[in-house]
């Protein structure tokens, strides 16, 4: 889950780490009152989740009333790399001198933490990575102790910051590295992290995405999660309890469990067609939650046919032929064609059970997708 | 013969009093485990499905002699589950729980390193060697004995992997689901090193996904190392980048790493050939043997 900027930075703030003077925006008059109370220069900065915010026209800086004004009306409602914005931060501009890259991950290889720290700052740190891999100053951290403070300082010196602002630097990592424990982060950056003329050290970005899996014991960033849905599909699917990613095609997909749903999506593609969405109803799925699944999907203008392929171990073949039924019967006419394929505990029961009025049939994956990717075809022509 | 699993494996289920830990234990009995014992805090004396429950592993290794443990317990819970098991000195834990945070995983993995316990999982299905033992919640039906291995990170993608290889009577010797998470206990190179030594192995399917570079060290230890000719499938080569595909695992992060195009490269290079269906998966298999 992808915190915004203006979430992550609270957070920052919070924990004592020196952020820029700013307030969070939804018109163009709040984003003129908030420029009035904050001076300029002043940043007007998109809060959705896509990188590359500042290339693609999404941050813009006022140096005054007038360019305030026309920036915020330019940036609020905009459409960002497929995401509407509908809330600005507009943030006091900082004058720098140079800017680094900290960061605090979990290095999946390795099973530790580790911490980054660059000097080359303010570009997109996986450029870095790969065209200089030296400039990136690295340090594991055993997660049985947690960080020691030396390596904060160990990795800053490494990589060549500043000796007069390097302990300041070091002091804003282990922040990070505290608010990467305390929140179950599972990523975060800071990016650029601006030195100022009177050397003063500020965190001018900041990226922050929880683990999902403990927002059980983070309420409070669950409730920032409900804050940061930004689609509505994305909604009634965090409500519905599915795993869910809406994607850019017409073929709509359900299926259980994740690997098999991504193997569902990859033909779709190979043979010729587009997928619309990854949807997977997790394992031992009961008619109600089939019922749902299609109601999502069926949700989707975007979507022009459907294929449901279901390998049953805990799911059981005869509760989703139900769960199908239900969904359909309940329709004057059927709202897009859906292929159905069932195999495994109880495929022979479901199969039975479906009504062949409603779905069609296939009896192999490779089929079902390909007679799927046929019906989205004729939609379309 | 087999990996990791037979049928001399003494098994302990974590969780056996649970909704899931109860089906389960029944299905492993069912198809011919030899389930021990149940560990449960609060609940020893009791007994399901004709099997001792104990509050502790530890009572339940000492009075059952049991040498694996299967854990069904909620995610807020596991990580204290595993560390139980590894601090019990099993030879094998396999951690089924799905949605364990990945810093307690990153705790465990510390103690692994400690331990000469093998842990399967978390986020897993599990392991079967058919017709001998299962360990999880695979089911048991689509499965034969022969002479394939399977490693895979997936659940249901094994199943239908596993169903075309059955359906042109291509057996399994030991299939394992090595779980979808970002930190897991048994890597793909673990498992194709125990299936490279097992004599009874003549060939090896692998399935992985995006994510992470498992697959592409895989592929190195592969090319360096192994004689036993293996078959890969790759899933989630239409992940667009950012998005967590359901298993926490799954996600493509940085430009070129994690994607489905550098694990299959890796592969091939590697001298594997990756099916582009499952299907192909099995075409690939028949060929070896």
């Amino acid at each position: 889950m992808k915190l915004h900027e203006y979430q992550a930075k609270s957070l920052f703030a919070d924990a004592g780490i020196p952020v820029p003077d700013s307030r969070l925006a939804t018109s163009v008059d709040e984003a003129l009152d908030a420029v009035d109370e904050i001076g300029y220069p002043a940043a007007i900065k998109a809060q959705v989740h896509v990188g590359g915010r500042g290339k693609a026209g999404g941050i813009k800086i006022a140096t005054d009333r007038e360019e305030a004004e026309r920036y915020a009306d330019e940036i609020l409602g905009m459409d960002l790399k497929g995401y509407t914005v509908d809330q600005v931060l507009v943030e006091a501009g900082v004058d720098f001198v140079d800017e680094l890259y900290v960061g605090v991950t979990m290095d999946r290889g390795e099973g530790k933490p580790v911490l980054m720290v660059s000097t080359e700052g303010g570009v997109n740190i996986e450029e870095v990575a790969e065209s200089n891999p030296d400039a990136i100053a690295r340090e594991h951290v055993d997660p049985a102790f947690g960080l020691h403070p030396y390596q904060a300082r160990k990795v800053v010196y490494e990589a060549g910051v500043d000796a007069d602002v390097a302990l300041d630097v070091a002091s804003i990592l282990s922040t990070l590295y505290d608010l990467y424990e305390e929140n179950d982060a599972s990523e975060i950056e800071v990016n650029p992290v601006m030195i100022t003329g009177d050397r003063d050290v500020v965190a001018a970005d900041a990226v922050m995405n929880i683990d999902e899996d403990a927002l059980f014991r983070q309420p409070d960033l669950a409730d920032m999660a409900e804050a940061s849905y930004e689609d509505d599909l994305e909604r009634k699917a965090g409500e519905y309890g599915f795993d869910y990613v809406r994607l850019s095609g017409n073929v709509g997909i359900i299926g259980n469990g994740a690997g098999l749903v991504m193997t569902t999506l990859d033909l779709v593609d190979y043979y010729g067609g587009a997928p619309a969405n990854f949807l997977d109803i997790g394992g031992g799925a009961k008619a109600e939650r089939v019922t749902q699944a299609l109601d999502m999907v069926f949700s989707d203008d975007n979507v022009d046919a459907v294929v449901f392929n279901i390998f049953g171990g805990i799911t059981r073949g005869d509760e989703v032929a139900k769960g199908i039924n239900e969904a359909l019967e309940g329709f004057d006419e059927i709202p897009k064609k859906v292929v159905v394929r069932l195999a495994g505990t109880n495929a022979e029961e479901g199969m039975e059970i479906l009504n062949t009025d409603l779905v069609e049939v296939e009896k192999t994956l490779e089929d079902a997708v390909q007679r799927a990717v046929k019906n989205a075809e004729e939609v379309t022509q | 013969m087999s990996i990791f699993v037979d049928d001399d494996t003494r098994v302990v289920v974590q969780g056996i009093t649970g909704g899931e830990g109860k089906f389960h234990a029944g299905q492993m009995i069912e198809y011919g485990t030899n389930v021990v014992a149940g560990a449960v805090p609060g609940k020893g004396g009791q007994e399901v499905d004709g099997v001792p429950v104990y509050d502790t592993v530890d009572e339940a290794v000492e009075a059952e002699d049991a040498d694996a443990s299967v854990i069904f317990v909620p995610p807020a819970f596991a990580a204290d589950a595993i560390f139980e098991s590894l601090d019990t000195d099993l030879d094998l834990a396999v951690a089924i729980t799905e949605g364990i945070p990945t810093q307690d995983m990153a705790k465990v993995n510390k103690r692994l390193d400690e331990t000469d316990t093998r842990l399967i999982g978390p986020n897993c299905p599990g392991i079967i060697t058919p017709g001998e033992a299962k360990l999880g919640i695979l089911p048991g039906n689509i499965f034969s004995g022969g002479n394939v291995g399977l490693v895979s990170r997936s659940g249901t993608l094994t199943y239908q992997v596993v169903d075309n290889l059955t359906e042109r009577g291509l057996g399994q010797s030991t299939a394992i689901g090595i779980g979808g998470d970002p930190i897991i206990g048994t890597s793909f190179v673990d498992a194709l090193e125990a299936f490279e030594a097992d004599t009874d192995t003549d060939a090896v399917v692998m399935c992985g996904e995006i994510g992470g570079e498992d697959e592409e060290q895989a592929a190195k230890f592969i090319g360096e190392h192994m004689d036993t000719p293996v078959a890969g499938f790759i899933a989630g080569r239409t992940a667009p980048p950012g998005k967590r595909m359901g298993h926490a695992g799954a996600i493509v992060s940085g430009s070129g790493t994690g994607t489905a195009q550098s694990k299959i490269d890796a592969l091939n290079e590697a001298g594997v050939p990756v099916g582009d269906t499952p299907e192909e998966v099995a075409d690939h298999v028949e060929d070896f043997l």
